[in-house]
């Protein structure tokens, strides 16, 4: 089978990358200015009324604290800004008390203390961890971090934008760099070419040849002579005929196949950020790939499982990227993502209930076989270990979900011919590989040998 | 049944006089449209910008742009879960074991369903009663989705809450607490304890309460017989895997006889082992399922049967029965002789509509100790009391009856008498009417209550005393509808569920502190074997107080049957494999399986016998376009006359009886493709089957959807293999399993050694083959649909298949013999000499194409036989069809041009054409055309469109499942595991699925076996379907 659905994609790839190295050769040390960014820290701009140490606090709130609390926010759990002081006021209870209910809050609970009841009841009923092994410094030093007011915004990085626009000034540069020593060589070879056109015209001269310039002059004109030239025109015509059909063979065979679709999604998405920056497993939201055909769309309780609790985005410590903010791809962006979310599954963020109301979300499916063809994720998840970026590819960066492979007969075929089949450790194909290897001479047996080839595997 | 209610459409449609509706009724429109003052209007023309250029222009621009937008995908939206059930993953199928209890059909089953959506029904293995489903309960899913189901509670036709319903009837049976006036529930046959408690409960609280069982057919008479001998009103049970000689009076147990589910039994005595099998004479009047898989057929009316009986009685004790001889005494020395000699190996059954009949077949069971024979623990699916209907509706005709509340049952349809059903309904304060469907009865009631379907539904069931099955929702109510045990619930003001109910019932007294899981999970529980054991001997107790004093009933019983004589034309009425009861009229699968016998789809009618046919002047006819045609009669019986019944010239059928379906004629709340066939219960007078009839030809034809027009083997005895015991047990298998011979070099030479081709070594990895014994095939058709249900075969209605284009991907071949048996077809065939004279080919083989007047009969399965040299695959010029290493003929759908190439070149004629697109087109009304019906079926399997060859692909859905559940958990596979959908249904064990390269699998011993032949082996097609040598038990003791 030709390649022809690929010829478009690669003459892209191709320019595409000559820019793109051109680029970066000149302008790599015009980046390297980009490199710095602010520091951030945690300013203490009002002594605490505790004696703790506020970056201890932070350090161990994050690891224990933050996936039911936040400061501000109601959670699984009641925001903690200010707890100490907010309790002493409200409710008289002091630092022993908040040292108790942290190390033993069942207990507490149990023993019937009047405040931990109503807060255990407010909030549903879902217990606190109890943390016997806080120190009453770690403590401490926890109630001093929720303490502090919270950080003020850092502004956003204006060294970096300018870094940028000098990088793209820079391309520029190159660019027409580029253009004038493309420029100097066509000029160096036609002055090149008239020099040695000059000096065989004297040889010829010198050998007493005669060029007969007026006769060429008399000459029909080469578009007559060709029309005049009937194998010439049949043959041109045979070519040009042939050439249409190849490049209408080569249009009608990428109907349908929709390599690099990327849809709008009803929610901005981004596997860049869940599998890339996070390293969130595939399999860990796409888990029926293990066990099914379909390799599935999480359902949203599943999404809930870390958004419950992450109901920002924060993104990098130093803020959205300037191809980000290009995109528009701020933390509001995604934040707002989030909502989007919230709102379909029903989450009321205020009171941290389920309402009810949910909306399933419409997703736009990216990868579409034809009905006719059977394709089964958990043959190739589970049983072979294909890395899910074999097909799909690098997920990770994606920021919009695209289709990475053409998904065409021939691409799965070339597959099945040229991928071993993984028959270690699998019972099933003992027996099956031992006698088959030995049939074709073969040490490793592709999935083409074992039968991946026959029509009916896939399509019935 | 028409209305004839006259609908207006407007107000001033009541005064006569109006103009405008008098201009409506001629016209469509009142004014005229104005086409011609626009096209007079030349000045107005003109003067339009738009002219014939543009307007093409346009067109072609639309057309252009519309071409062009059409290389664009389609946008697809995925639609995940807001949350995901625990239990379901997309893809992967559930398995919920359940019961069928529907007052016909009993029947534990395990439903398949995905994402949440039941798409099959498979047996329950599990179960030891009533595992094995039949073609209807096959079927039944899809009645799930059937589009013309209610949707919510009606009044009066209208839509209404069901707060509205609950209230009418408590506030009803509240009045009428204390008053003189009854309420009954007249219901279909539960065979429920929980429904059986919930009704007592209900009886308890209020005390007019009463409970009348109805059986649309039934079995009255056998429950009489049963409870005057042995004081309960249920059915004997029997156990034909222990019966060596099984004499059968119109006993259709293959079918629906008392409830049937006997199939399996009886076909695990019919293979033969260790050179026995058992021997199967039965008596009857119409060509049955059963009777076709007799050794030894009888065509004898019922009344003759009757003699018989009693005369066989009377042989068997000794005494002299009806004193004269009579044409029938041979038959009766004949069978007395065999069941002498079986003794307790020996067991007689009836189907005869009559209590006395039904007596004496107990009576006589009992004095041989028949070992099939079980009284003590009886079955309970039937319970239907005549004495009780008929009482109830002469009570509600006298103005008796506060509220009569129905459920499961449609007596307008199906009783006789449904006039005065009706005339009581009227005078009846209150009546419900609990069903899926709107239907007749629907019509007359007030109340419609929308029901459950079962899949949909809780309960349980006890078919036979100790064996219980329970009942699960695999679906919630796709609509507002309610089960009646739920709503009783609601009425008798009770909070708790159904379920809670059930288990409660079960608790209590059922489950004896096993867990309830656990019997949920199984979908069927047996109690301890104790317990039955301690009734049993309660049972045997009563019987022998009983027995004194039922000699002397028995004695009148066998007299007045030894004096049975007809009055003419005698006429049985039957249930058809395919409809039953005729409660499922309006699924598309069932109405267009094709009758066993007959292999008539879409249809009722008549069965006759030849020499009656000829006398009355009717008969069968195949035409021109493929089709057959017959004549119609109009039956009457005490008065009561159906008009323009169509014929079936039927051979087997006894002289002097016809036969006729019932579970057709439908036409209330049915799409009119479903309406066919005639309404047979308004003959079905003073529920006996049995009837005497006048038959009348009157004119026209009717023009018949049969699959299977040539009727005979024509003494191609390698199609079907026969054989008789005798020779089985004595002779060599190169004798009665001849291996056709081939010319070779001029040699002779068995045809299995000659090959055109090169053989592709199949040793290798998995070779599936089909094994299928004739001899445990009942014909029973429960393959066809499953078959249908796992492939997502369209249904093409009853105008397509008259031309030969079903799509059935397997069918159930019927056979007849020419002369009295096969052997003697393929003698007669042998000996046929020359073109003329006597023994002339060109009048013997017109001869043989006629079936002898009580032929053999033959069921032969037949689907693709994946040939490894298949003559389909050399032929197709684009290679859409090609073979798998695992043996599978491989049929690529998206590859085909519809060449039908490869449908020429089958020689088994299994490969079927798409003609039309079967879904998603106005023309095909049927469930592929509705989103409801479309959620039965299989997304493993394509939907093919319009143009491609489709065709078995011995379930390589299934197949490959199996081999990735075994490669993903790094195992090896067991017998047994691979399964194709008809393998999987036959519970007959007829057919047979597996690997033939694992040595120890089930099909490799019967691949080994010599009764194994694959079909016309002489073509060299080398099959992976073979077959097993049918043989007869014709031995005559």
């Amino acid at each position: 089978m030709k390649k022809v659905p690929y010829r478009n994609q690669f003459s892209k790839v191709f320019v595409f990358s000559l820019v793109v190295s051109l680029l970066f050769s000149v302008s790599l040390s015009a980046q390297d200015a980009a490199a710095e960014s602010a520091d951030v820290s945690v300013e203490s701009a009002e002594a605490a009324p505790t004696d703790g140490d506020p970056a201890a606090g932070k350090a161990l709130f994050n690891q224990n604290c933050a996936a039911c609390h936040a400061l501000n926010r109601k959670m699984t759990g009641p925001a903690l800004a200010n707890v100490e002081s907010r309790l002493a006021e409200e409710e008289g209870l002091d630092r022993e008390w908040l040292y108790a209910w942290i190390k033993n809050s069942p207990g507490m609970i149990k023993s019937g203390d009047a405040y931990a009841v109503r807060i255990y009841n407010e909030y549903n009923q879902a217990a606190m961890t109890a943390f016997p092994t806080l120190t009453n410094e770690d403590i401490d030093n926890i109630l001093a971090y929720t303490a502090a007011p919270p950080p003020a915004p850092t502004a956003p990085a204006a060294g970096e934008a300018a870094a940028v626009t000098a990088g793209a000034a820079s391309g520029g540069i190159s660019n027409e760099m580029i253009l004038g020593a493309l420029a100097l060589v066509f000029a160096l070879l036609v002055v090149m070419l008239f020099l040695v056109n000059n000096t065989l015209r004297r040889i010829a001269e010198a050998n007493g040849i005669s060029i007969e310039k007026e006769r060429a002059e008399k000459r029909v004109p080469i578009w007559k002579a060709f029309a005049q030239n009937q194998f010439l025109v049949l043959v041109t015509v045979i070519f040009l005929l042939l050439g249409s059909a190849y490049f209408a063979y080569g249009w009608m065979m990428q109907i349908g196949v929709d390599q690099g679709y990327a849809p709008i999604q009803p929610i901005h998405y981004s596997h860049k950020i869940h599998a890339g920056d996070n390293k969130i497993e595939c399999k860990y939201c796409h888990s029926s790939a293990r066990v099914s055909k379909h390799s599935g769309i999480p359902s949203l309780n599943v999404c809930m499982n870390c958004h419950k609790s992450i109901y920002e985005y924060k993104g990098n410590p130093e803020g959205p990227s300037a191809e980000d903010l290009a995109n528009g791809y701020t933390n509001e962006f995604y934040t707002k993502e989030i909502k989007k979310l919230y709102k379909a599954v029903g989450w009321d963020e205020e009171n941290q209930k389920y309402t009810g109301e949910s909306q399933p979300v419409e997703w736009v499916r990216i990868h579409n076989l034809p009905d006719f063809a059977y394709f089964n994720h958990s043959q190739h998840v589970s049983v072979a270990g294909v890395e899910c970026q074999t097909c799909h590819g690098p997920v990770e960066e994606m920021e919009i979900m695209y289709q990475y492979s053409p998904l065409t007969m021939g691409w799965c075929i070339n597959c099945h011919r040229e991928t071993n089949v993984k028959v270690e450790g699998n019972e099933y194909y003992e027996k099956i590989h031992a006698e088959l290897s030995k049939k074709y001479g073969v040490e490793n047996l592709t999935a083409a040998q074992m039968g991946g080839l026959e029509c009916g595997k896939c399509h019935y | 049944m028409a209305s004839n209610k006259k609908y207006w459409k407007s107000e001033a449609e009541l005064n006569p006089n109006d103009s405008i509706v008098e201009a409506l009724r001629q016209n469509e429109f009142v004014e005229q449209i104005p086409a011609d003052d626009f096209l007079g209007d030349k000045q107005n023309l003109s003067s339009t910008s738009t002219n014939r250029r543009d307007f093409l222009k346009y067109i072609g621009f639309s057309t252009a742009a519309a071409s062009l937008a059409a290389c664009e995908g389609p946008v697809i939206k995925s639609i995940p879960y807001v949350v995901q059930p625990e239990n379901i993953v997309p893809g992967v199928a559930n398995y919920y074991a359940t019961t069928i209890a529907n007052g016909f059909d009993f029947a534990s089953v395990l439903i398949k369903t995905r994402e949440g959506r039941p798409i099959k029904v498979e047996n329950n293995t599990l179960a030891k009663v009533g595992g094995g489903a039949n073609a209807r309960v096959q079927a039944s899913v899809l009645s799930l989705y059937d589009s013309t189901r209610l949707q919510g509670p009606m009044a009066n036709g209208e839509p209404i809450e069901w707060d509205a319903l609950n209230a009418a009837v408590t506030a009803k049976m509240n009045s009428l607490k204390g008053s003189s006036k009854k309420v009954v529930l007249l219901t279909q046959t539960y065979a429920s304890p929980s429904t059986d408690r919930l009704i007592m409960d209900l009886m308890t609280a209020n005390e007019n309460v009463e409970h009348v069982s109805y059986d649309a057919i039934s079995e009255d008479a056998a429950l009489t017989a049963f409870e005057q001998a042995y004081g309960e009103r249920a059915l004997a049970d029997y156990d034909f895997e222990k019966a060596d000689l099984i004499i059968s009076f119109s006993a259709d147990f293959l079918a629906d006889w008392q409830g049937g589910g006997y199939s399996s039994g009886y076909s695990k005595g019919r293979v033969p082992k260790n050179g026995k099998m058992s021997r199967h004479v039965q008596l009857e009047a119409n060509m049955s399922l059963t009777g076709a898989n007799a050794d030894k057929r009888f065509p004898l009316t019922p009344t003759a049967q009757k003699v018989v009986l009693a005369k066989l009685y009377g042989k068997l004790n000794g005494t002299s029965v009806g004193g004269n001889t009579s044409e029938y005494d041979a038959i009766v020395d004949q069978i007395a002789a065999e069941v002498k000699k079986a003794g307790s190996n020996a067991v007689v059954l009836t189907g005869l509509d009559d209590v006395n009949a039904q007596s004496v077949v107990l009576a006589i069971n009992k004095m041989l100790a028949s070992k099939a024979f079980d009284p003590s623990a009886p079955r309970y699916i039937r319970k239907g009391s005549v004495k009780q209907l008929e009482s109830l509706i002469s009570d509600m005709k006298s103005g008796r009856v506060g509220a009569l509340i129905m459920d499961g049952v449609n007596p307008m349809y199906s009783l006789p008498n449904a006039a005065d059903f009706k005339e009581g309904l009227e005078k009846t304060d209150l009546s419900v009417l609990f069903t899926t469907n709107w239907n007749e009865t629907a019509e007359a009631v007030q109340y419609t209550a929308a029901s459950n379907h079962y899949l949909e539904s809780w309960g349980d069931a006890q078919f036979k005393k100790g064996h219980y099955s329970l009942m699960q929702p695999t679906i919630k109510e796709l609509f507002d509808t309610k089960q009646f045990q739920s709503a009783i619930l609601t009425w008798m003001g009770i909070e708790s569920s159904y379920y809670d109910y059930i288990k409660d019932t079960w608790s209590a007294n059922i489950l004896n502190g096993s867990s309830w899981n656990q019997a949920l999970q199984d979908g069927v529980f047996v109690a301890q074997a104790t317990a039955i054991d301690i009734e049993g001997e309660l049972v045997a107790v009563e019987e022998e107080t009983e027995m004194e004093t039922s000699a002397v009933p028995i004695a009148s019983a066998v007299r007045s049957l030894a004096n049975a004589t007809s009055g003419g034309m005698e006429l049985t009425l039957y249930s058809k494999v395919g409809m039953g009861d005729g409660q499922q009229a309006s699924n598309p699968w069932l109405q267009e399986f094709p009758d066993p016998i007959t292999r008539v789809s879409w249809d009722n009618y008549v069965t006759i016998s030849k020499a009656d046919a000829e006398s009355l002047g009717v008969k069968n006819v195949n035409v021109a376009n493929g089709g057959m045609d017959g004549d119609y009669v109009s039956l009457t019986v005490n008065g009561v006359t159906i008009q323009n019944v169509p014929v079936v010239v039927q051979p087997g059928q006894a002289k002097g009886s016809v036969g006729l379906s019932f579970g057709y004629g439908k036409t209330v709340g049915m799409k009119e493709e479903m309406q066919t066939g005639v309404n047979a219960f308004k003959l079905y007078q003073g529920f006996n089957a049995n009837q005497v009839v006048t038959l009348e030809k009157t004119g026209g034809n009717h023009e018949f959807a049969c699959v299977q027009l040539h009727k005979t083997l024509m003494g191609r005895g390698d199609i079907i293999k026969e054989t008789t015991l005798e020779i089985f047990n004595t002779k060599d298998h190169a004798e009665w399993n001849h291996v056709p011979q081939v010319s070779l070099n001029h040699q002779e030479v068995p045809a299995t050694s000659v090959d055109l081709w090169e053989s592709f070594d199949r040793s290798i990895g998995h070779h599936f083959n089909l094994s299928i014994d004739l001899n445990a095939c009942t014909g029973c058709g429960a393959c066809v649909i499953a078959c249908h249900a796992e492939n997502n075969v369209p249904v093409v209605g009853k105008k397509e298949v008259r031309v030969s284009r079903d799509m059935h991907w397997l069918r159930v071949d019927r056979y007849y013999s020419s002369e009295d048996t096969f052997e003697e077809d393929n003698t007669k065939k042998e000996e046929l000499d020359g073109l003329w004279g006597d023994n002339g080919s060109l009048g013997g083989f017109g001869e043989m194409e006629d079936p002898s007047d009580n032929p053999q009969v033959a069921f032969q399965p037949v689907m693709c036989q994946h040939c490894n040299h298949a003559p389909c695959e050399t032929v197709c010029p684009v290679a859409a069809t090609s073979h798998g290493r695992q043996g599978q003929n491989q049929m690529v759908y998206n590859r085909c041009v519809g060449t039908r190439y490869c449908a020429n070149n089958c020689p088994y004629k299994v490969r079927r054409f798409n003609w039309f697109l079967y879904n998603n087109n106005d023309e095909f009304d049927f469930h592929m055309n509705n989103d409801l019906g479309k959620m039965v079926l299989n997304p493993d399997v394509n939907v093919r469109s319009r143009g491609v060859i489709e065709k078995c692909s011995m379930c390589i859905q299934k197949t490959q499942k199996t081999i990735l559940d075994a490669k993903r958990e790094g195992r090896t596979i067991k017998d047994g595991e691979f399964q194709t959908a008809c393998s999987a249904a036959c519970d007959n064990g007829a057919m047979v699925f597996g690997d033939i390269n694992d040595e120890n699998s089930k099909v490799a011993e019967l691949k080994e076996s010599n009764r194994m032949y694959h079909l016309l082996e002489h073509v060299g097609t080398k099959p992976n379907v073979f077959y097993h040598v049918k043989v007869r038990n014709t031995n005559e003791a």
